[in-house]
């Protein structure tokens, strides 16, 4: 339905654009900022985002931040699409209400009470099973994978429900076996939804603070861990420079996806 | 839908079947419900200097069995009202009103973005997809420099004489909604589009029609068919604002005690794993009732809350 807006509307929407942003805006200018004062404007330069590249401890706290958010994706996206097949393939399995509540509360679940009952579990798990010892990159990567795993399963079994089933039974009419329709059929048609899964899954790792902060152990400080003892400590322009370039990587991908997938599925006009 | 024909399950079997539905389960039984039982264990055990820093629940020495089971977390949050319950209320309130606001915001926003055309409709989405897509730790960061004292709207208006001595925006309830705005509008704006998209015209038509005022058009036709939307979204900021810490640890003052902020310092600070283990248990028990709400919206209404969150 499109229509006419009345004055009202449109002022409270500029303003709620504008409160998402106008911070991020002064921030990136500011990044820009030559003097080391972050309100004080003393001319241009791009010095922060070449002492950025200089940083060892930011780059590699970037770097493990990636390798984790890697894996968590990859993992959340293959045990989410799991549990979304069985959702709405199966029909009313044994488990259904098992997997389904399990499966949605961690969506909701305040990231602190995660952060803090996965590091108990683990530190339970190590004196009876002795693993994981000590906490680190692989216990980040667990907790990471299993709420990314929630997210994963909402958005592929979106994707899977409108799936036409007519055309797996073709294939396997036609003499295929199972794995092979599989791979060969559904996962082609789903494969926007993969995606799209993996990529959030990606950014809610890369992003975490809380639950990282719990369960990491010490000398694997994530981007956001680091982030955050810096920005106790008060706003600098390298952080400026930091988050306007996370933020202009984080733009050009949203773009492109959108005009990707406005060509590809949109209606033209 | 008949499941006979499946072809998955006509061609799978029952073990691939049955593992496609274990390993998930078995993995968030681990990872998820067994960590909830291990903090409610702890919550009953008293905190003692020893690497874990408390004692173990129960257990066998040498005289036997023994239990250090004890209540004495729970009494001390309710002995220490201030301390505790106090930060519990404030919680609930700040994201009650942070809801409010954001519903303020968002539901004109979410009209706008329905009611444009085709092409508008792609960029006003993009705009709110980007914040959603970006970190909000980055993005309450970038408020910060905004609300300093001597941050860019206090040198701003100084420069432009509007005032003399810088305004007190941080660390009061404003920044703290400021902050929420901020990371939870997307969240709050998404499922009320979905809902508006779907909107008959026609409807709103024919109650012109038959001489109803544009107020009276939103009040009996518009806003009850919205209200799953504004349920949704509400859901969706209320329960994760409840349980925020990023929001009142960098915004908020000592004044704006939320209980995860309370729950991180008795936790990083005090070292007193058994207190944040019962608080993490109170905060559970607080928000039960929204999220079995949430549940039973979404098993009522699967489709609406699950094609909003798909693609980006």
């Amino acid at each position: 339905m499109t229509g006419r807006i009345s004055l009202p509307v449109m002022c409270l929407g500029i303003l709620g654009f504008g409160i998402l942003y106008v911070p991020m805006a002064v921030m990136i200018v500011f990044s820009f900022n030559a003097g080391k004062l972050v309100s004080v404007w003393s001319g241009f330069s791009a010095k922060w985002y070449a002492s950025l590249l200089t940083n060892e401890q930011l780059l590699n706290a970037f770097g493990l931040s990636l390798f984790i958010a890697f894996w968590a994706a990859t993992i959340a996206t293959f045990f989410g699409m799991m549990i979304a097949i069985a959702f709405v393939r199966f029909g009313d399995f044994r488990g259904r209400l098992a997997l389904s509540g399990l499966s949605s509360a961690p969506l909701v679940m305040p990231e602190v009470v995660t952060g803090l009952s996965l590091l108990l579990l683990f530190i339970g798990m190590e004196s009876v099973l002795g693993w994981p010892a000590g906490r680190g990159v692989d216990t980040i990567i667990i907790a990471h994978a299993t709420f990314g795993m929630c997210f994963a399963a909402v958005v592929i079994q979106a994707r899977l429900r409108d799936f036409d089933r007519a055309i797996e039974e073709a294939a396997c009419d036609l003499g295929a076996r199972q794995p092979f329709v599989f791979f060969s059929v559904t996962l082609p048609v789903i494969l926007p939804a993969v995606i799209a899964a993996w990529l959030l899954a990606f950014t809610l790792s890369f992003d975490d603070l809380v639950i990282a902060s719990f369960v990491s152990g010490p000398g694997s400080s994530t981007l956001p861990i680091l982030v955050f003892s810096k920005v106790r400590l008060g706003v600098t322009p390298e952080i400026n420079a930091l988050a306007s370039v996370m933020i202009g990587i984080v733009a050009i991908s949203v773009i492109s996806a959108a005009y990707f997938m406005r060509r590809r599925f949109g209606n033209p006009g | 839908m008949p499941q006979s024909g499946s072809v998955l399950h006509r061609v799978t079997g029952a073990t691939g079947r049955r593992l496609v539905v274990a390993i998930p389960l078995v993995w968030l039984a681990v990872f998820f419900l067994l960590p909830l039982l291990e903090t409610l264990q702890v919550s009953f055990t008293t905190a003692q200097r020893s690497i874990p820093p408390y004692a173990p629940l129960w257990g066998f020495d040498e005289t036997g069995f023994f239990t250090n089971f004890t209540l004495d977390n729970y009494g001390l949050i309710a002995t220490y009202w201030q301390d505790y319950i106090g930060p519990a209320g404030n919680s609930i309130k700040l994201a009650f009103f942070s809801t409010i606001v954001c519903l303020l915001f968002a539901y004109p926003m979410a009209w706008w973005i329905a009611r444009s055309n085709a092409k508008w409709r792609a960029v006003l989405l993009v705009m709110v997809m980007l914040p959603f897509w970006t970190s909000s730790l980055l993005r309450i960061y970038a408020l910060i420099g905004l609300l300093n004292p001597n941050g860019f709207i206090n040198s701003m208006l100084i420069w432009m004489g509007l005032i003399d001595a810088p305004l007190r925006m941080m660390q009061t309830d404003f920044s703290i909604y400021m902050g929420m705005v901020l990371t939870y509008l997307p969240l709050m704006i998404l499922p009320l589009y979905a809902v508006m998209v779907r909107l008959d015209d026609d409807v709103i038509e024919a109650a012109t029609d038959l001489g109803a005022s544009s107020v009276g058009v939103w009040w009996t036709v518009i806003l009850p068919l919205t209200l799953p939307g504004v349920i949704a979204g509400s859901l969706l900021v209320f329960i994760p604002a409840v349980g925020e810490f990023v929001i009142p640890a960098l915004l908020g003052g000592p004044d704006q005690l939320m209980m995860g902020k309370v729950l991180w310092t008795e936790f990083f600070r005090n070292r007193d794993w058994p207190v944040a283990a019962a608080i993490a248990m109170l905060l559970l028990a607080i928000l039960t009732v929204p999220i079995i709400y949430a549940r039973y919206q979404d098993g009522r209404d699967d489709h609406t809350t699950n094609s909003q969150s798909g693609t980006p």
